[in-house]
């Protein structure tokens, strides 16, 4: 155990047991550590963590549907290369200089060892991490064009985050290992929003939770409101001078928590049934207000 | 020494692999399980479970093989403890007294001792732990204003109990569950197109070098045609009375297929019970709003990828007799299953998605209708794993074929 290094969370991300313990496996047996949760439950905030936390760089290769794996190890400017032998002005026989290492490729390229971020692998090809199978294992690549092999000088840690757009090979999961975030209690994520807002007034911070939580439970929501919503929800409590006793009956700035309009009007017909029952007036009245 | 535990994971569903099953040796000798079966939990799960949909499965495997091995001499001690721990905080609230006709200290404890000692003789690993949520007050993260919190973050009694809470249950793929889930899987519906339609909007690399060294190192770029899913869809959905119970799923199923904007084409409409000469516009299925069945069979090509949904009950007349249909006015000189028959054989790859649960096909009212539209078309339950299966059906001609 001593021999690697061990994660412990940093000041600005509150990390559970299990995930820590899921890092730290991660980083002993040299596997890529796949995370998937609800979107704003800190997944890309870990990697950051990580590298803080241990002292290391942090690479970031974010994935965009059109993504290849080809680019993450290397791109080979055949185009640059072209344009310049027809003017004469550099030497097109070297190929090195046209040959520009990816996100992978820089990893691997480091001296001390690396936290790299392949950040919502999901979203490109379905093929994409397939493709990366063999440099993952080996930590190292071949590029034919200037017959050389970049091997990893020290094995990085590799966090990769997935949203679930798309299933991943069994091939790739077999090689990684998986935690999936839960989404957090009360008191979790009451040590999540200290972090964020230390300051907040106690009460303030009570209802905004009750209510969060209680929003959350709201059947048949599209998107339900996660940790990054209620934490920009909370800013806009404050700076907007709420009175922390009309957050419950009056919902003010619902549309940071919520943002889909089906899901407005889901609430607030599941509040107007409600309030049929109670108190009417009291209800319709802030209901007007968002109307 | 518990390489049983492998095999009662496949038993329950799980794929593990050997290369997974090395890591943890590999880790469990570099001590990384720590001393407590807890520890020994989580590793297990990060290293061998590679899916949120596979934790609940293995949580049930865990409990089942690890139930015999809990420390039985060192619980009561630690619930003890926390007993007088959380002692201060247990005020008696009005709701207290109602559910609980005001349980002094002494009760709770006397309580928790028998709850246990019946736990332990008849939910052992089970679902019924002193457990989370409910109204039991004993347990964590329930609701009970004054209850005994047992276990929760990092507390956890042991990981029998972790595993026995069956927390994940939720992420089961084989429950029925959202739009999303359909999406994902009807993303597997696909077939890249050739070459030949399409805007020539991808730069030919292999062309472009050929063409400059013809052009004697005169730069000429090349452009092709990028590949596209050439996939069409038609899902025709029944919309009689006794869909009503599945509107909801029916209705998650339509914004999946409808969201899903990587068909070539999509075609949708309704029937009631079963299909005979028309199609409806809607699902109201009006009289005047409709497509004969007989010109969509002549018209849409065989590529069409089919997906009909329906319960497939109905009254066995329904089915084979001319005149079954169920709407007053309308009158069938076919009967429905030779249209059923008609739409299998130019639809090749057809499959038929049915919301009542499979386990309940063969006793369900309609069960005879079921099964044979079950013989016509492979019919699979309308839920995440349902629609993947089919979904893999859909791709090739040679799975659908295999029925």
């Amino acid at each position: 155990m001593a021999k690697y290094d061990m994660y412990n969370g940093s000041s600005d991300y509150i990390v559970s047991d299990e995930l820590r313990n899921s890092v730290n496996i991660a980083i002993a047996l040299q596997k890529p550590l796949l995370i998937k949760g609800e979107p704003g439950t800190g997944k890309t905030m870990l990697a950051q963590s990580i590298a803080d936390s241990l002292g290391k760089n942090l690479l970031i290769w974010n994935i965009k549907s059109t993504t290849k794996a080809q680019e993450g190890l290397y791109v080979y400017d055949t185009v640059q290369r072209l344009y310049d032998s027809q003017f004469g002005d550099h030497d097109v026989a070297d190929i090195k200089q046209y040959i520009k290492l990816g996100k992978l490729g820089e990893a691997f390229n480091y001296e001390e060892q690396v936290v790299l971020l392949i950040d919502e692998i999901d979203k490109a090809d379905l093929e994409f991490p397939n493709d990366l199978l063999w440099e993952l294992d080996q930590m190292s690549f071949y590029i034919p064009e200037t017959k050389e092999t970049v091997t990893a000088k020290n094995r990085p840690i590799v966090i990769v985050t997935s949203n679930a757009e798309k299933e991943l090979p069994d091939a790739f999961l077999r090689r990684c290992i998986f935690h999936y975030i839960a989404f957090p209690d009360p008191e979790g994520m009451e040590k999540i929003i200290r972090v964020h807002h230390p300051k907040l007034e106690k009460k303030l911070l009570e209802q905004a939770m009750e209510t969060f939580y209680m929003l959350r439970e709201v059947p048949h929501l599209q998107k339900r409101p996660s940790t990054s919503e209620l934490i920009d929800w909370l800013q806009a409590l404050v700076v907007g001078g709420i009175n922390p006793n009309t957050i419950k009956s009056e919902l003010p700035f619902l549309g940071v928590l919520l943002k889909k309009n089906e899901d407005l009007d889901t609430l607030l017909n599941g509040l107007y049934k409600k309030s049929q029952t109670q108190s009417r007036t009291v209800i319709s009245s802030s209901l007007n207000r968002y109307r | 020494m518990f390489t049983n535990f492998f095999y009662t994971l496949k038993h329950f569903g799980i794929p593990v692999s050997m290369n997974e099953w090395d890591s943890l040796l590999e880790a469990l000798e570099a001590g990384m399980g720590g001393a407590s079966l807890t520890g020994f939990y989580h590793l297990c799960r990060a290293v061998l479970i590679k899916t949120e949909a596979h934790y609940d499965r293995f949580d049930l495997a865990f409990a089942t093989f690890f139930r015999n091995i809990e420390t039985p001499e060192g619980l009561p001690d630690k619930i003890w403890e926390w007993l007088d721990k959380e002692l201060p905080e247990l005020e008696i609230t009005e709701e207290m007294r109602r559910n609980h006709q005001q349980l002094d200290l002494d009760e709770l404890k006397r309580m928790l001792e028998e709850r246990l000692a019946e736990q332990d003789g008849e939910h052992h690993g089970g679902n019924k732990w002193v457990g989370t949520g409910g109204t039991s007050p004993f347990g964590h993260s329930g609701y009970h204003p004054g209850g005994i919190r047992i276990g929760g973050e990092s507390q956890h009694l042991s990981a029998v109990k972790v595993a026995g809470e069956r927390r994940f249950q939720e992420f089961r793929t084989d429950e029925t569950l959202g739009i999303r889930q359909f999406q994902i899987a009807l993303r597997k519906l696909r077939h890249l197109t050739t070459r030949l339609e399409g805007a020539k909007t991808e730069l030919d690399l292999d062309a472009t070098v050929d063409k400059t060294c013809d052009n004697a190192g005169r730069l000429e770029l090349v452009w092709e045609r990028p590949r596209e899913n050439g996939i069409k869809v038609l899902l025709l959905m029944d919309s009689g009375g006794s869909m009503v119970p599945y509107a909801r799923l029916c209705n998650q199923l339509f914004t999946a297929v409808n969201k899903s904007s990587h068909f070539k084409d999509l075609k949708i409409f309704y029937f009631h019970n079963c299909i005979y000469d028309w199609l409806f516009h809607s699902s109201r299925c009006s009289n005047d709003d409709y497509t004969d069945t007989e010109y969509i069979l002549k018209t849409y090509s065989p590529d069409y990828r089919v997906i009909i949904v329906g319960d497939a009950s109905m009254a066995p007349s329904e089915l084979s007799r001319v005149g079954g249909v169920i709407e007053w006015g309308l009158y069938n000189d076919k009967p429905g299953i030779d249209w059923l028959r008609r739409i299998r054989h130019h639809f090749e790859y057809s499959v038929w998605l049915n919301p009542i649960p499979k386990e309940f096909w063969d006793w369900t009212e309609g069960s005879w209708t079921i099964n044979k539209i079950a013989e016509i078309f492979p019919m699979e339950e309308l839920t995440v794993d349902g629609l993947d299966r089919s979904v893999s059906k859909l791709r090739s001609k040679y799975a659908i074929q295999a029925i």
